[in-house]
This record gives C-alpha cells, structure tokens and sequence, in this order.
C-alpha cells in the first residue's frame, strides 16, 4: 500500500538523509537466491527495494540488467514468480516497501486487473514500467492508483518544463529522474547538473525525488544524496550477482553475500551524503 | 475479437494518439516522448508542405525511378491457368526494393528538422542499404544496427552498406535477428536525442511512424491503382502483399482499403509451419501485445516473452507486425495467411524461370499465394501483386539450400 511508501520516506526525512534504493532482478541466478539477496537487503541498508521484472526485450537497460533478465528467464522466472517474491519476502518484513521495475508486456499478458489483485494482495507497494508514457497512463496507471498502488514515473534530461506537469500527474510515491539520456549502467555525468534538475523537479511536486542510471559507487550514491530523497542503483548490483557465479550462470556461495557487502557500503555512503550537504 | 464496429472508411486511422483500434499506440520510454511528440509535429507540417511534397515527388522520379511499372505477368499467368497476374515491380527502384520510398522521405523530414546523424535498423540488409543510400545521398552519417545472425545471411548487403559509408554494428544481444537490432537503435536513439534521427524502415513503431511510413509507401498502392484502371479499365479481384513488418503491403493496400470490390490478402512467414516456434505468422499464429513502442500481433509465450521466429527470408523474421495491419485483420478488411518456407522456395524459381525475374524471398511468398490461388479464378479476374524487391541478395541463402555451390 502507498503508506507503507510515504511513511518510508518521511522517517527518512526525520533522520535527515536520503533513500538508498535497490534493484536486483528477480529470478537472477534462481529464484531461491535472488529470494535470499530480497531478504538481505534491508538488513545490508537498503530503504527501498526494487525488484526487477525480467523481459526478453529490455529497450531501456543495458547489456548487464539484459543478461540479468536472460538468466532469470531460462531458471524459469515469470510475472507470477515475480509477484510471489513479494509474497515470500512480506513474511518477514512488512515496512520495506518494495516497487517491481520492467516492461508492460508480460503485464498486459497476465492480466492487468488480475495482476493488479495478485500484486496488492502479495504485499507490491508501486511500478515503474518503462514503456508506459503519461499519454498511456490509462492502460496501467490509473487502475494502479484505483488500488492505492502507487505509479512511479521516469523524468529524465529530454522532459523539459512544460511536459514537467503531464509526467508528475498521476504519478506517487516518489519521482525517479533519470541523470541522463541513456541505458541503465551508462557512466554518470556531472552531479551538479543532476543537482539542478533535481531541484527543478522538487519545485513542482512534493513527491521525494529519486535518482538513478549510472550509479555505481557508494561515492556516487553520496555525492548525488546531498541534493536528492534518494539514490538508485542497479546496475552494479547485478554486476554483483554476475561476477559472484559459476562457469554454469550457476549462483555460488559467494552470490548473496557479495551484494550484501557491496550495499553494505552504498549505504554507509548514503548515511554520510548529508553530511556533504551541510558542509 | 471482430467485435470492433466497421467504420465509413477503412482508411481514416490511427486517431490523434496513433491508434487503429486498440493496436499502434505511443509504448516508449519517457526520454523518448519529447522525440516522438516533435517528430509528429515535424510530419504533420511537413506532409502538408507542397515544397516538401515536390522535393520528394523529383527525387521519387530522378532518384528512385518512380513510377515503377505494373507488369503484366503473361508466362505465369499462363501456367496457372487462371486469374490475370500483374506485378508492381518495386524491385526495379533504385537500391532494389521498395525500402527506398520511405527512406527518401524520412531523410528529407531529418534534414528539415536539422538533424545530423541517422541511425536504423535493419533485417535482410534492404532497409540498411536503402538508408545508407539517402544518408550518402545527403551527406549524413549512417550507423545501421543488425542483427549478428543477419550480418552473417545477408553478407552481400553488409558490404553495400559500408561500400556506401555507413557503419554497420553487428548485435549480438538476444537472438541476434532484427527484434534485436531494433532494441540497440532503440537503445542508441535515447542515448543520442539531441542530434540523432531514427530511420524506422517498417510501418511499426511509436506514433508517428506506422502512419508516417504507411503515408510515404503508400505511393506504391497509388501507382497500382491508376496503372491497371489503364490496363484494365477497372479495379483488380485480389491485391496481394508479403508481410514481415507490412511496410510494402500497407503501401499497396492502403489506397485499396475503400474499395469494396477488392479483395486484399497479406501472406505471412510461415517458416517451417505454424506448429512450433519456427515460424513468423505474428498474426495467424500469435496475439495482441506490446513490443518496439506499439500494441500489435506478436509471437510471444504465455508469460509475455516475445518469441524468437524463424523465416528462411531475413526480411520476414520478425516477431511483430505493423499495428494497421492487426486493425485490419480484426476488423475483417484484409486476410493474413501464412506460406512456408519450402513453398517461398519453389515460387522463387518458378518466377525466375518462367518471367526471368529473381525475386527476393520476401515477395516470393507472396508469388507463393499467388500460385495457389490463380488456377482457382476466372480468366477474367485480375491479381495485383506487390513485387517488393529483388532476390540478388538471396542468391547465396539459396543456392545453400539448395545445395548448388556458387
């Protein structure tokens, strides 16, 4: 539900920093380990889960989250495993709010309404969907707001001031800017513009502001956390997994606890961001 | 699924927000809305520009060498036995299919929106080296996205295109067709916005390109119908067309779609059959859903994958249609059937034999329904097929299959 969001980031702004949000892709090696990664993370630092939705054609990711995706799919991922991570995971944490991250494909397959049923009832507190513009928003959008699903939308460089409103319309939870025009795991450019943006993007809402695409280093995750309500990271993380396994694709015991390591250290970045704000 | 009301006109989609029917739409990533929404306003003015009109009418005539003649068929109308068979002979434009047109037309819209890189993506190597022609043309960088398992079919066209200065890279991501190739242009497009304009070579897409390419190869149909109500002094029984993306099928249907007495039939890539995966029959075989920025028929499994395909023409190897022609297909106006690899195969050399024209293998399967639905007509009766490209290219995956060294 949208609470288990909002109260999220207000008791992060109680304690005066930014979000550490977290993408891995479901299913990726298997669906018992990135079930285990899930799991760790909150305890690793992580404030927000995102949990990728694999798609055999990901137009918006780069090679990693592709191969990500293309392993996933052959241990036999799909939506409805997608949807039953979140129901394992709400077991043992109920405030960690988790948003499922992919294409709108396998959604429209499954069922958008039935989806939608399964998903609130698992415990899926928002989306973001790629593919689906504001001039889309009645495909998917709108029957997740019914639900109290929030609908989390991408701004990036190309959405300029008058689109600005069309794309924070219908949107909550939280805003995602995109700092580049690119695929995810691209390099990162200049904070200080990613900054500008950001403030631009907080005059006309007050939704928290999230940024993601090209985070790679918990000195990243700091500098970009001393203007944003939070700080995305994928890529890197499912550079983790990838580099953690076997000859096979297989998962090895190092595959858990090499992202738990590497979060580990995002967040203690994160924790010291407003630190660099206050300097 | 026919439960969509029939309108006035078939030919009045998509509607202001790119749709025919329920298919076409705007599915693409919000860095690229701004792109796709000023790409609209930039063919709205420019379509309605009789300064834009002309310059693509004189290159149409000096460059492309339009029109293209309607060919009476007389050998192989005679063989069949039936129904007149008339072929509108795209492939003798210059670049050799008719992947010119719309390629002629786009260079033109890049260049009046100051755009200074071209980018595309390409199956069979058609719509690549037709893109690569009007880059060189113009004087624009060229880079053509294709799949590493077509680099490697369609080598003859690779070399044309880097021999007219465009930079081919090979994707290997995926299954390394051209579903994948569309994903890297895809990829490229929202990495370079600024400078960038993505040459889509099919009659698919976000909004406005379907309606954008449709308009700009729908010269082909225009051309068709004048020319055999000179031959003929009326209208034809049966148009026919290939469709992979539906390029030069809607090109040719469109300007027939209000005419009742005309039957239209879209031949889809029936590969090894219709059982398994082997196939590329989006619409016989597959079902509604959302790929490359628009909803449309698409091979897909139960959980929204997109299937690979397979059809022994590189051109017809995708996993998706142009969403006009699903529109058309649910509301009845046009019929989609799938021909197999092996008829492709024999309708290819029967036409080289009998009219000593090589045609691709894309409209070879066209000739192919052709074939069997001639001897089934009236002497009297008229078929007008869009002959959509040469077979040059094809000589090489031919003559593997059929064991002939070259």
């Amino acid at each position: 539900m949208t609470a288990r969001m909002d109260r999220k980031f207000e008791a992060l702004k109680a304690e005066g920093r930014p979000a550490l949000v977290t993408y891995f892709m479901g299913g990726d090696p298997d669906y018992d380990t990135s079930l285990e990664i899930m799991k760790a993370l909150p305890a690793a630092g992580a404030d927000v889960i995102e949990l990728g939705a694999p798609f055999s054609d990901p137009m918006a990711d780069g090679p990693a989250i592709q191969l990500a995706g293309q392993r996933a799919l052959k241990a036999g991922h799909s939506l409805g495993k997608t949807i039953q991570m979140v129901r394992d995971f709400r077991k043992q944490d109920d405030t960690t709010p988790i948003v499922l991250m992919g294409y709108y494909n396998p959604i429209y397959i499954y069922g958008v309404e039935k989806f939608l049923d399964e998903a609130l009832e698992a415990g899926l507190d928002g989306l973001i969907i790629v593919d689906l513009p504001a001039e889309m928003d009645d495909e998917l959008c709108i029957p997740a707001r019914k639900r109290d699903i929030n609908f989390i939308r991408l701004t990036t460089p190309t959405t300029d001031a008058k689109r600005l409103p069309k794309v924070l319309d219908n949107s909550s939870g939280f805003v995602y800017y995109v700092s580049m025009t690119g695929i995810t795991g691209s390099a990162l450019p200049d904070t200080t513009k990613i900054a500008d943006a950001v403030a631009r993007i907080k005059a006309s809402t007050d939704l928290p502001v999230c940024v993601g695409f090209g985070v790679k280093t918990a000195e990243h995750a700091r500098l970009i956390g001393a203007s944003a309500d939070g700080v995305v990271v994928g890529t890197a993380i499912v550079n983790q997994v990838a580099t953690s396994l076997d000859n096979n694709g297989h998962a090895t015991a190092d595959t858990v606890q090499s992202v738990v390591t590497f979060v580990s250290g995002l967040a203690t970045g994160i924790r010291a961001a407003r630190l660099v704000a206050a300097e | 699924m026919n439960d969509t009301p029939k309108p006035n006109s078939f030919r009045s989609g998509p509607d202001e927000d790119g749709r025919f029917g329920i298919f076409g739409g705007r599915f693409v990533a919000e860095t690229l809305m701004p792109l796709i929404l000023d790409l609209q306003e930039e063919w709205d003015k420019a379509k309605n520009d009789p300064e834009f009109q002309k310059q693509l009418a004189d290159l149409g005539t000096h460059y492309v060498g339009r029109p293209s003649p309607l060919y009476f068929a007389e050998r192989l109308t005679e063989h069949l036995g039936g129904a007149k068979i008339y072929f509108k002979r795209e492939e003798l434009n210059h670049t050799g299919s008719h992947k010119i047109n719309n390629c002629i037309g786009q260079i033109l819209l890049a260049k009046r929106m100051g755009k200074t890189r071209i980018i595309a993506e390409t199956g069979a190597g058609q719509h690549g080296v037709a893109s690569a022609t009007v880059a060189a043309r113009f004087g624009l960088p060229c880079i053509v996205y294709m799949g590493a398992t077509d680099v490697e079919r369609q080598a003859p066209n690779v070399f044309r295109m880097k021999l007219l200065g465009a930079e081919v890279k090979a994707v290997t991501a995926g299954s390394g067709t051209l579903k994948d190739a569309m994903n890297e242009a895809l990829r490229d497009w929202v990495t370079n916005v600024d400078d960038t304009y993505y040459l889509i070579g099919t009659a698919a897409g976000p909004h406005p390109y379907p309606e954008m390419v449709r308009d700009l190869q729908a010269v082909i149909g225009r051309e068709a119908r004048e020319q055999i109500l000179e031959a003929e002094g009326r209208l034809p029984d049966l148009v026919i067309a290939a469709v992979g993306g539906g390029s030069n099928a809607i090109g040719i249907f469109h300007p027939f779609l209000d005419d009742e007495s005309v039957k239209i039939v879209g031949v889809e890539a029936g590969g090894h059959g219709l059982d398994g995966n082997e196939h590329c029959a989006s619409i016989t075989a597959g079902s509604p859903g959302v790929l490359h920025g628009n909803r449309t028929y698409l091979l897909q499994d139960g959980d929204g994958q997109i299937l690979e395909g397979h059809s022994i023409s590189a051109g017809l190897d995708y996993p998706g249609i142009g969403p006009e022609h699903s529109y058309l297909n649910d509301i009845g106006r046009v019929e989609y059937v799938p021909i197999m690899d092996d008829e492709a195969l024999e309708a290819f050399q029967l036409l080289t034999r009998l009219e000593g024209i090589i045609p691709a293998l894309e409209p070879s399967h066209a000739i192919a329904e052709v074939i069997k639905r001639a001897p089934k007509m009236g002497k009297d009766q008229i078929i007008v097929m869009n002959l959509s490209g040469r077979g040059d290219k094809d000589i090489f995956t031919v003559g593997k299959i059929l064991g002939m060294g070259l």
